[in-house]
């Protein structure tokens, strides 16, 4: 392993720059005759919730909105307890400087493991009926009448006994002056009328007419324009590189070393700088990694399958003896490459830095850790840099991390008093991410002489996400996110099957290629490893896939009416229309239950055609089902592109795939019809973003088996002579 | 100097004849609502009309485009009113992360054009815009909502 770069550095430096924090339902919002005011002047009741005079009301929104819709979803929690006029509401992002500095009023601004929603509910919720209260409140006061006789209802309030009645806007003013309420009763879900119904996102209009400024779009005065390459084998770095071969070239202002690995051509635009960047001579000095390909690291991982060595995610009973003594074993090995998250916004910010200042304007899913990242690279307390959070062109994980972030601090160091925006080609965005980790896993199952499963050893190798991104998060060596979806007990990730004799362990080997959180993160291949080899497991009992899983997730009720749920709209164990053909997978991801059924053709045994695939989901609690339906279908389109292209190969220590013509992606022609059932049972909260993205591929794949009898347990699909039809 | 008509207004810029028409749209026009997404016409997000055509700009040199009509997704609307594609878009709720979303509406604009009522088949040949968050089914009904409106 090579030097692991420090990047969870969120906590301590964002902590420590605001001690004394801690959420509590005054919001630390200054009351009396101090009032926070928005930037138009407009008073806020409390840090959720400003109301202007003409009636509109602005939510603050901590989380980023990178299409997952939670910007929507949050929005909606906080107008169903402000019992606000839907129609009036917009959306503002307060800064993480701002975060700071009001002691971290609105908490976690981190995206990412589908947490915006299901993580901010409470906060959010009490923020909505904190400001309702103090509204009322004033309005009372006003009149001068007990506010248990007023009522509020879309943004007016009402007196009851006298008829009287005012608005929000109108009283804003008086309810930002008052104390807040010390506790306040959330709504029963059961009595949502803005929450849990299926509206429709506030952020479209803009996307449709090309006035949406995402951070790629940044215009500042005086703006220059920053591209990058950083050496191409990971973990190099610059030798030299001869900037004199550019001078005179158009527009081109300056060639800089950026850190270590990277080298930065500035000029007046991005189109100048990428040409210049392309002209100018570098030497790399490739390292030891320089030798790595992707057979090297099959090799290595491949050690893992039978190490001595592993790290236990779960065990019960005892498997080897199961195993020994097994009336019949069934084994099989199972493989997944690495993947590029290739947002369609490639990475980018833009920054301007003084002695006394840095501003950032970014895309960012950790606008915190953005921050932390500004301050560190520009040599500057907290309290002296802030970062401008604008809409992602996607995130998919990648945007957790700020290497960017850094990299265009360190540029713009270089030239003092000039916003200099970064731009990554989709070059250097497809060889520099931090990719899905890769890993090999060998499982073996028994059967007793009655073809009961009497045990079940699943061997993960490979690669550990927290060891790159965040070792300090090890757990005293283990990765506990290796094990998503396979965990004996939580609220994260449940394994369903009871086994009698079960072990879940994982070998770790770390290549050198960076590994990170790419959506749905290990449950993807930990799903496909799983569901694929319980399909096995059924056929070598010569039991029905689905009786086969019924038994074994008895106990396990809610995993078993999603899959149950999905069977029978699929209507699982009627005929299928000629030549289609179904597979199954269920998993517990995220808080949320989540099954799909997956009707495939194959012709010829190599041209595939997924015509549907239904997807159940129990996220708990549904805030916009329309939304989740959204996400359904697009985590099934990532996760297919991934089983049917998606693959990074490494030659000589770097990434081959360099844009879409080598790492390609579903389109249009490939989508099949995706039936979602969205069926939240209540009691708790799970995401919504990732969860059904690890059910579409081991659900497909099943679906390949029942037509062809071919087991697929290496992907890409198009390195096994199957492309879609 | 390349003379640009662009959403009906004529424009002279400065610029090097090989420089690609995105960039020159985005960087010099500052019309910021066409993407950069590939550079190699691979994913779409650049798509602008050229004399009505659907052309991925990010490939397409600015020498190439002088003295033609070139529409981006800034000029579709036309008299204040959302051209229908982006109607259909507003009523479906297509857009997730929406990055991709003005190339595949001046993508499907042009096909609508070309054939009113597309079939499936006709939006698989002709659609091959890629969206990493997957609206592909809403993308779907909204061009056959469009096509009947």
């Amino acid at each position: 392993m090579n030097a692991m770069p420090k990047i969870d550095r969120r906590a301590f430096v964002v902590g420590a720059a605001a001690v004394g924090g801690g959420l509590a339902l005054g919001f630390q919002i200054p009351f009396g005759p101090q009032v926070a005011r928005a930037q138009d002047g407009s008073p806020e009741v409390n840090a959720w919730v400003v109301v202007r005079p003409d009636e509109t009301v602005v939510i603050r929104i901590a989380r980023s909105e990178m299409g997952q819709g939670t910007m929507t979803g949050l929005a909606q929690l906080v107008a169903e307890e402000l019992e606000c006029d839907w129609s009036k509401v917009s959306t503002e992002f307060p800064t993480p400087g701002q975060n700071v500095a009001r002691k971290r009023v609105w908490g976690d601004y981190y995206t990412t493991g589908s947490r915006g929603i299901r993580e901010s509910h409470e906060n959010v919720r009490k923020g909505g009926a904190a400001a309702r209260q103090m509204l009322i409140q004033a309005a009372a006061n006003g009149w001068n009448v007990p506010v248990a006789e007023c009522s509020a209802a879309s943004g007016v309030i009402t007196h009851k006994p006298s008829g009287r009645t005012t608005t929000y806007g109108k009283v804003a003013e008086a309810a930002a002056k008052i104390e807040p309420p010390k506790e306040v009763t959330l709504k029963d879900p059961k009595d949502w009328k803005t929450a849990g119904k299926p509206l429709k996102r506030l952020d479209t209009p803009d996307k449709l007419t090309g006035k949406q400024v995402y951070s790629i779009d940044m215009k500042l005065p005086g703006m220059l324009s920053a591209a990058i390459k950083a050496c191409p084998v990971f973990g190099g770095k610059v030798r030299s590189f001869d900037a004199a071969k550019i001078d005179g070239m158009k527009g081109v202002k300056k060639a800089v070393q950026v850190d270590d690995s990277a080298v930065a051509v500035v000029a007046d635009t991005w189109s100048q700088a990428k040409t210049a960047l392309d002209a100018l001579p570098i030497v790399w000095d490739e390292g030891t990694n320089a030798t790595a390909s992707t057979a090297t690291i099959a090799e290595f991982l491949k050690g893992g399958l039978d190490a001595e060595q592993a790290f236990v995610g779960n065990q019960k009973g005892d498997v080897k003896g199961a195993i020994a003594n097994a009336a019949k074993t069934i084994d099989a090995v199972y493989s997944y490459p690495y993947q590029s998250h290739s947002c369609m916004e490639p990475l980018n910010a833009t920054a301007l830095y003084t002695a006394e200042k840095c501003e950032v304007w970014t895309s960012s899913q950790d606008a915190e850790a953005a921050l932390a990242a500004t301050s560190e690279a520009a040599g500057l307390p907290v309290a002296k840099c802030d970062v401008h959070k604008l809409l992602l062109g996607g995130g998919f994980g990648r945007r957790g991390r700020s290497d960017y972030v850094t990299q265009a601090v360190l540029i713009a160091k270089q030239m003092p008093g000039t916003p200099v925006k970064l731009i990554w080609s989709r070059e250097e965005d497809m060889t520099h991410d931090t990719y899905h980790p890769i890993t090999q896993c060998k499982l073996v199952g028994a059967f007793d002489a009655n073809n009961n499963l009497t045990g079940l050893h699943m061997r993960i190798s490979g690669q550990s996400i927290l060891a790159y991104l965040a070792p300090g998060r090890l757990q005293g060596g283990r990765d506990p996110a290796t094990f998503q979806g396979l965990n004996p007990g939580g609220a994260e990730g449940v394994f369903g099957y009871d086994i009698p004799n079960l072990l879940i362990d994982h070998a770790m080997r770390n290549p050198h290629v960076p590994a990170g959180f790419w959506r749905g993160v290990n449950n993807n291949q930990n799903a496909i490893y799983l569901e694929c080899f319980i399909d096995e497991l059924a056929h070598a009992a010569g039991q029905d896939p689905l009786e086969f899983r019924r038994k074994l997730l008895v106990n396990h009720p809610k995993h078993l009416a999603v899959l149950n749920a999905v069977a029978e709209k699929a209507g699982w164990g009627k005929p299928a229309p000629e030549g289609v053909y179904r597979g199954l997978a269920q998993q517990m991801a995220y808080g949320s239950y989540v099954a799909a059924c997956a009707e495939v053709s194959v012709t010829d045994n190599t041209r595939l055609k997924i015509h549907r695939i239904i997807g159940a989901t129990d996220p708990g609690h549904a805030v916009n089902p329309a939304q989740i339906d959204r996400q359904v279908a697009g985590s099934f389109v990532f996760g297919l592109s991934a089983l049917i292209y998606g693959e990074c190969t490494v030659k000589d220590g770097h990434v081959e795939q360099t844009n879409f013509d080598s790492y390609n992606v579903m389109r249009i022609a490939e989508m099949p019809k995706v039936e979602s059932i969205i069926m939240p049972s209540g009691g708790f909260w799970g995401g919504v973003g990732e969860p059904t993205i690890c059910v579409a591929a081991p659900a497909v794949l099943n679906a390949i088996f029942a037509a062809t009898g071919r087991r697929i347990r290496s992907f890409p699909l198009k390195n096994q002579n199957i492309r879609t039809a | 100097m390349a003379r640009l008509i662009i959403n009906g207004r004529t424009q002279e810029i400065d610029v090097d004849p090989n420089t690609p028409l995105l960039w020159v749209i985005r960087e010099q026009v500052g019309l910021t609502g066409t993407k950069y997404g590939c550079g190699i016409a691979q994913c779409g997000a650049c798509t602008v009309h050229i004399d009505g055509v659907a052309t991925r700009s990010c490939s397409f040199p600015v020498s190439g485009a002088e003295g033609k009509q070139i529409t981006t997704i800034e000029g579709l609307a036309a008299n204040g009113m959302l051209h229908k594609v982006q109607q259909a878009w507003l009523d479906h709720d297509v857009p997730q992360c929406g990055y991709c979303q003005s190339g595949m509406i001046m993508a499907v604009a042009a096909l609508l054009k070309e054939k009113p009522k597309p079939s499936d088949a006709d939006i698989d040949a002709a659609i091959t815009n890629i969206c990493r968050c997957g609206t592909y089914q809403q993308v779907r009904a909204a061009i056959h909502a469009a096509a009947s409106a």
